[in-house]
């Protein structure tokens, strides 16, 4: 039963490949939108907030498909992008990557704006007549009190980059050994004959990294809090 | 010829602050003028007055509708000129009533942050001299959630200090703390005025306090400037 295949491994890490990936590249720029929504005021704040929050509302397979054609090989983005960079998404991991940050974009960015929001802007009045320049104040004030709203944002995200499904297989497929992530291999497993056995050693598997990000999250938030108002 | 030489290093040791400014807070309108050259300048007035709207305009925190400000000759603020120059190049030091100091941060790194910041060179002998007239040298490992109100204070005013401020605003340093920790730290603040050589702008509603440090006393009223002089300014108001 627990005989994980070669193409059930290839699956796994791809997924775990993707879901990092998306995150790591996703986190600046959260981090980044986060503090905009946070901390500033400008035209047109209600739209990039809408329009953050739309993958989180809209069908994953129109995401999907709104991505195919901006970034697809023959998308109005996509063909510029390979032409002149020769950046391709359509049908690659790394278009999988994409597909996934751009959906767990929301959940990333809603802890982290929280927790920015959160900081007392008084400290940051004090760092600044101290004679910290504005990024320093936010790198060495607003952003480590916000830490564990950052660590919270990166977990969700790598928990639902992790599960991302509709977005991914509508934008990359379903390609074994390049995007056929763990979810996009349960899901052909389950219509092939004889493949529950297979689909079952996946879904354990999905759980297991789900827990295991849980628990890691759990550890981060807690050491995080004990640092800010501990000894 | 030497009695001019003297009166130069006089004026240099003598911080001037010159403040013309208006500012609309609400339907309330700050509307203040005055120049001081007090080694400490006392603000006073009662709460709602502006001062600390006021003080928070020297520091750079808050822009001024109008007027202009300027510390030892350099204009920090001139809305004529659109002239503004943030906080953090003001070299301004700041106490705040709330004492805000970073929680992350040990109080040893919350003392050394302005000079990190300010991108000066280390020197024990300023931090202990420092350290030595607060009385926080046993302090430095600990966490500021863990002090008493007194030693926060105490460690703000060594923050403040070690960033090499040319003016350090209080605002109302002893306003919350009670009695007790007050009677603890104002003896420091008197080391404070006589051995650190910094002049100070020092905010408070309470006229015995001011009678106690202030050299030169700036009273504000609902907005505005009613008396410049000095202490005895006081007599009579409590």
């Amino acid at each position: 039963m627990f005989d994980i295949s070669p193409t059930e491994w290839t699956a796994i890490l791809l997924s775990l490949r993707v879901a990092s990936i998306a995150t790591l590249v996703a986190t600046p720029l959260g981090i980044a939108v986060a503090w905009l929504l946070a901390r500033r005021d400008f035209w047109g704040k209600a739209a990039v907030d809408a329009a953050i929050h739309l993958p989180l509302v809209l069908p994953p397979v129109v995401t999907g498909y709104l991505l195919l054609l901006t970034l697809g090989r023959r998308g109005l983005v996509g063909e510029w992008l390979a032409d002149h960079l020769g950046i391709v998404f359509a049908f690659r991991w790394t278009g999988a990557a994409l597909a996934c940050g751009v959906m767990s974009f929301p959940l990333l960015v809603r802890p982290i704006r929280l927790s920015i929001e959160a900081v007392d802007r008084r400290l940051e009045q004090a760092a600044s007549t101290l004679g910290a320049a504005p990024w320093r104040v936010f790198t060495s004030v607003t952003l480590p009190l916000a830490l564990p709203g950052v660590l919270a944002g990166m977990v969700l995200g790598f928990a639902k980059a992790i599960g991302e499904f509709g977005a991914t297989i509508t934008f990359v497929s379903n390609i074994p050994g390049e995007t056929q992530t763990i979810s996009s291999a349960i899901y052909a497993l389950i219509s092939t004959p004889n493949g529950d056995a297979a689909a079952l050693r996946l879904v354990i598997v999905s759980v297991l990294i789900a827990m295991s990000a849980l628990i890691a999250s759990e550890w981060f938030a807690r050491r995080a809090t004990r640092r800010l108002h501990g000894n | 010829m030497v009695r001019a030489a003297r009166d130069a290093t006089l004026a240099r040791k003598l911080i001037m602050l010159r403040v013309d400014v208006s500012k609309q807070l609400g339907d309330f309108k700050l509307e203040a003028a005055f120049e001081s050259e007090g080694r400490v300048t006392g603000l006073f007035g009662s709460s709602g007055a502006g001062k600390t709207s006021l003080i928070n305009m020297i520091a750079g925190l808050l822009r001024p509708d109008r007027g202009s400000i300027a510390v030892d000759g350099e204009v920090l603020d001139d809305t004529a000129s659109r002239l503004h120059v943030p906080a953090h190049r003001r070299r301004i030091g700041y106490v705040f009533q709330d004492f805000r100091l970073f929680p992350h941060l040990d109080v040893g790194e919350n003392l050394d942050y302005g000079r990190r910041m300010n991108g000066l060179t280390e020197d024990a002998a300023r931090r202990k001299r420092v350290t030595d007239l607060l009385d926080i040298g046993g302090l430095l490992d600990r966490r500021p959630g863990k002090l008493s109100g007194g030693e926060r204070q105490r460690i703000a005013l060594g923050r403040a200090l070690l960033a090499q401020p040319r003016l350090l605003l209080l605002d109302e340093p002893l306003g919350s703390l009670d009695e007790e920790r007050k009677e603890e730290i104002l003896p420091y603040l008197v080391r404070l005025r006589d051995e650190a050589g910094i002049p100070m702008v020092y905010v408070s509603h309470d006229a015995a306090e001011l009678r106690q440090l202030a050299t030169q006393i700036v009273m504000l009223k609902r907005g505005h400037v009613t008396v410049f002089g000095g202490v005895k300014v006081l007599s009579g108001a409590q």
